[in-house]
């Protein structure tokens, strides 16, 4: 059976995007926030995963409020990212693992999860941001070291799915993976946040203490945040800081107990509070 | 109907919203396409009018007004990329909902992380 080596949670601001295209790693605004990355690189070269399953939200790029699922898998041969309008570089296309995908489809309907199954999906840079972040490089002469599954959470259209909700889905997808016919090593993506809010006369709202305490909490009790409802998320990380689901799905995932590998926290990139964190499953 | 949660200075995007801003936050999606952009650039007002925008829509594309685009049901996400036709940032738009300049909310940001202790 397929095997669940760990989990990443990231942020997935575009301008770490133009950063990454401007190689502006070392630049003292930027250094703070991708000095994060390296030791979790250095896990990821140990713990050698084959596919990653990225759970995200998309911003508008395969998805418009004409049908806006509130959870959606790919089930693609691969994944192409495209313009999403305002000028970030795209990158090459992720190549899919289909067995993978079907079998999660298969698994979390019958765990009464309707999701939409999706065999044509474009991923935006929640997706690729977090991709280039954990496997630098040039992917188009070089191809990504990973297959990968996108779960896309919506975080756009109120009402979004309660974080409950999201920490049961994680832990269906966990069930999932575990019960797959495949030597397959599987890490979890969870990628946005943390608090951060770009919209309305609070925009710029950043809550340092919440992110430390979820954070914390992630690693040792991941159902700690299911106490608050989505409005109560939206008021302590703001409104884009809800995307703190994302991490919760991937971090459910999880059986057992957890290591925390390596966490990162900067405040700011963009208008966001940054982060990272790695996870490994010990058992 | 049920009381809605209110949070100051924050709009959820919900059904209200959805209804209302439709046509907008359609044609802000449509800004994904360069070809589309380059359309709008070329004839606003027609762009706006292929897309159904009403009055308040209409009057918020014109002034650049990120305030009323929300308050005309406009959701971020897709404003964010009409306003990337202007090469505007995410701090651009920032700065001007909170009535600040750009560098004053970008140092409001950074103060932001000088308060308490680092996580790691």
């Amino acid at each position: 059976m397929a095997e669940i080596v760990g989990a990443v949670t990231t942020s997935h601001v575009p301008a770490i995007g133009r950063a990454i295209a401007r190689n502006l790693q070392n630049d003292p605004y930027w250094k703070p926030f991708f000095d994060g990355y390296p030791p979790v690189r250095e896990w990821l070269r140990k713990i050698r995963p084959d596919v990653a399953v990225v759970v995200y939200n998309d911003h508008g790029l395969n998805f418009f409020l004409d049908k806006m699922p509130t959870f959606a898998v790919g089930a693609a041969p691969q994944y192409a990212n495209a313009d999403e309008g305002w000028g970030i570089p795209t990158l090459p296309p992720f190549p899919g693992d289909e067995d993978l995908s079907w079998h999660l489809v298969e698994s979390l309907i019958e765990a009464e999860f309707d999701i939409v199954t999706c065999q044509e999906m474009l991923v935006d840079h929640a997706f690729t941001i977090p991709m280039a972040l954990l496997w630098p490089g040039d992917h188009a002469a070089d191809p990504w070291p990973v297959r990968a599954v996108p779960v896309c959470v919506n975080t756009v259209l109120f009402p979004l799915p309660s974080a409950a909700r999201c920490h049961r889905l994680g832990q269906a997808i966990g069930r999932a993976i575990a019960s797959w016919d495949s030597d397959a090593r599987v890490l979890l993506l969870g990628t946005g946040g943390l608090s951060h809010q770009l919209d309305g006369t609070r925009a710029g709202f950043i809550n340092r203490e919440f992110d430390c305490l979820f954070m914390e909490k992630l690693v040792t009790e991941p159902e700690w945040v299911t106490r608050y409802s989505i409005p109560e998320l939206v008021e302590l990380t703001g409104t884009q800081g809800v995307e703190l689901l994302n991490w919760l799905v991937a971090r459910a995932a999880l059986p057992g107990t957890v290591r925390k590998v390596h966490s990162n926290y900067h405040i700011p990139i963009s208008n966001t509070a940054a982060a990272v964190m790695a996870l490994e499953a010990v058992s | 109907m049920k009381r809605k949660q209110t949070i100051p200075g924050t709009t959820l995007f919900d059904a209200d919203q959805a209804r209302k801003g439709y046509a907008l936050n359609k044609m802000c999606f449509s800004f994904n396409s360069a070809e589309n952009r380059a359309e709008f650039l070329r004839d606003e007002e027609a762009y706006c009018r292929k897309f159904g925008l009403n009055e308040a829509q209409r009057e918020a594309i014109r002034s650049r007004n990120v305030l009323a685009l929300l308050a005309a049901g406009g959701n971020i996400y897709y404003l964010a990329k009409f306003a990337g036709i202007f090469g505007l940032d995410v701090q651009d738009i920032g700065a001007q909902q909170t009535g600040m300049t750009k560098e004053a909310f970008k140092a409001k940001l950074v103060a932001a992380g000088d308060r308490g202790g680092t996580h790691g």
